[in-house]
């Protein structure tokens, strides 16, 4: 919607209908990354970041699209920027935080397939929104999914200290702790209203 | 170029996508779509197919073009291939089945990134004939449809009282709301991980008994 | 005696040309199928829409056949392709070519999403005779009573949109009160248990009404068309 304020479209993203627990955007990092408060941390940030690039391109090539009237190159040309600005993430890091990089391993370039980046991208198209709510959205969009992650990660760090049943241990407790998770944020909805 | 390893095809190839390397309940990869669209047992259903559609469509041409794609690009291609094949569902469920299109919504182009199609594309149709990917692509297609229609039917069985849209229970029936609403979702999920870890334990558990009998 | 070291050749890594080579190939593949696809669908496509648009307008303006398009805005009504950018207005005409009403889009943020509606208008009876929901993502079971409430859809059966003296606004806002307390025509009774997503389904229509219906007026000629 054209009216939305920033700050509305910032928490909307983040909080109210936040890419994972309410939209199932992210889930894949969501559940193998975060088990470590900084592991969480950084891989948030590092998606964040992509997820502002591919927006602002994807607002331009959006423009770009329409003009020619070529849409159904909408898909591709999204996936290949995304798949751009996850490379140069990458080269950038490896270059300025080689620790980080090690750290993050096998999961930066596993960026590309997250739904939740090329879920911004696509929404923001169908919400129509200009340049600057796109730049909130993404922005708000990569704050949910950070928030996401500490939970999880700060979750997981408490309960590293209790016995879990041995059939629980693994994806089957994410998903419970996901669950409740998910049950919280619902209490924000009827925020924006 | 990389090295073929073109196994025989045996019903395994087919079968192991179904149940002993389940994607969703066994690597636990294409998780958005099977949280997202399995709110009904039609939608579940829908998802898969399209899913199924894009995965041997796009590992049948990655498969036809292995020789030809060098190393350093493959995953870019991969990629491209995969979108093609994204784009031609979309369109096609725009034009015959509306719909199933407004149920599914972005969902259907979400497709592109689901782990599976690209990880099955890098570990199998990289390096095995088109036959052969054909039938394990079919398999995993399956074996994601069924992961779907397994949460997809309880979610809706309990959060609306119908199954495809028919009516199970009577009138009287209080749906519980929460399983069709996104923490219902994660719920169903995991309980059905915690009932297979359960199943898989007593196996263990009874393989060990029956070794230490017949040790004795 | 010496033994030389076996030494293994190393592969030669492909040019940059051959990179560019089979990926401008692919691309090309690709770009062909989807084009391919994209015209096989096109009239399917054209025609399902077509189709949704004719069943959501003329099922907020009761006895309609016939629509045109237009764009409105706060300057008034514009036919569709004169380059002017707003929300979308439909006329609806019966099989002689009388106007029946028009119908057009309204949006608000409801409880857990926007709420996208279209709503058919009267200027015979100078009210609102209808809406239907374009998109919702209220909570099951509560949002989906606004197309299935009974009572609810009872306050569309002329809720009042009449203009204030010199045609500029509606004479009276149109406004969600609580459930049960409805006294004038141009209130809607709120469905008790959903009251965000019935004080959306006001917002709208208000918002939208405030612009829509002096733009219509004004555009009326003699003959009563657009």
């Amino acid at each position: 919607m054209q009216g939305e304020s920033l700050t509305f479209v910032f928490l909307n993203a983040a909080i109210i209908n936040n890419f994972v627990l309410a939209m199932f955007l992210g889930i894949c990092p969501f559940l193998g990354v975060s088990g470590k408060l900084k592991t969480a941390s950084s891989m948030g940030a590092a998606t964040t970041l992509v997820m502002l690039i591919s927006s602002v391109s994807a607002y331009g090539l959006n423009v770009l699209l329409t003009s020619f009237e070529i849409e159904f190159l909408r898909l591709i040309s999204y996936i290949a920027v995304i798949a751009s600005a996850v490379q140069l993430v990458e080269m950038s890091m490896k270059k300025f935080s080689p620790g980080l990089f090690r750290a993050l391993g096998i999961y930066l370039p596993l960026i590309t397939t997250n739904c939740a980046v090329l879920g911004v991208a696509l929404f923001q198209t169908a919400k129509e929104y200009d340049f600057l709510q796109a730049t909130s959205y993404s922005l708000g969009a990569g704050a949910g999914f950070t928030l996401a992650l500490l939970l999880m990660a700060g979750l997981r760090e408490k309960l590293e200290l209790s016995t879990v049943p041995r059939i629980a241990q693994g994806a089957g407790l994410s998903l419970m702790l996901a669950g409740l998770l998910s049950l919280s944020f619902m209490g924000f909805a009827g925020l924006g209203g | 170029m990389r090295p073929d390893l073109t196994q025989p095809i045996t019903m395994d190839t087919f079968l192991r996508g179904i149940w002993r390397e389940n994607p969703v309940f066994v690597a636990l990869l294409g998780m958005c779509p099977v949280l997202a669209v399995t709110n009904t047992a039609t939608n579940s259903l829908a998802m898969g197919v399209s899913t199924l559609f894009v995965l041997i469509g796009s590992n049948v041409l990655i498969s036809m073009l292995r020789h030809f794609i060098p190393k350093q690009v493959r995953i870019a291609t991969y990629i491209v291939i995969i979108a093609t094949f994204v784009t031609m569902v979309d369109y096609i469920l725009q034009a015959f089945s509306p719909a199933v299109y407004a149920a599914l919504g972005a969902f259907i182009q979400l497709i592109v990134v689901n782990c599976i199609i690209l990880g099955r594309a890098e570990s199998y149709a990289s390096k095995n004939a088109v036959l052969s990917t054909a039938v394990n692509a079919a398999g995993m297609g399956l074996g994601f449809t069924l992961a779907l229609l397994m949460l997809g039917s309880v979610r809706e069985l309990f959060g609306m009282g119908s199954l495809f849209g028919v009516p199970v229970f009577g009138e009287s029936f209080q749906p519980w709301l929460v399983m069709i609403l996104p923490p219902g979702g994660f719920f169903v999920l995991g309980s059905w991980l915690l009932l297979f870890a359960w199943w898989r334990e007593r196996k263990a558990r009874k393989a060990l008994v029956e070794e230490a009998a017949h040790a004795r | 005696m010496n033994e030389q070291p076996m030494v293994f050749a190393e592969p030669k890594a492909p040019s940059s040309f051959l990179l560019v080579r089979v990926l401008g190939l692919v691309a090309l593949i690709s770009g062909l199928l989807i084009v391919l696809i994209y015209q096989w669908t096109l009239p399917s496509i054209t025609e399902q829409r077509r189709l949704a648009l004719e069943k959501a307008v003329f099922q907020v303006i009761p006895g309609a056949s016939q629509l045109t398009s237009y764009v409105v805005n706060a300057e008034g009504v514009h036919a569709k392709d004169s380059g002017t950018s707003g929300p979308a207005l439909y006329a609806g005409y019966d099989a002689e070519g009388k106007l029946i009403g028009i119908a057009a889009e309204a949006a608000a943020q409801g409880y857990a999403d926007a709420i996208r509606l279209l709503y058919g208008y009267s200027p015979e009876c100078q009210c609102i005779t209808g809406f239907s929901v374009v998109y919702s993502r209220e909570t099951p079971g509560f949002g989906d009573k606004l197309v299935s409430d009974p009572a609810f859809l009872a306050n569309f059966d002329a809720l009042d949109a009449s203009l204030n003296a010199d045609g500029s606004a509606l004479a009276n806002a149109i406004v969600t009160v609580k459930h049960g307390t409805k006294t004038k025509p141009w209130q809607i009774d709120a469905i008790s248990g959903a009251t965000v997503s019935s004080k959306a389904v006001g917002k709208a229509i208000n918002e939208s009404a405030q612009v829509v219906v002096p733009a219509v007026r004004r555009h009326l000629n003699t003959e009563g068309r657009l």
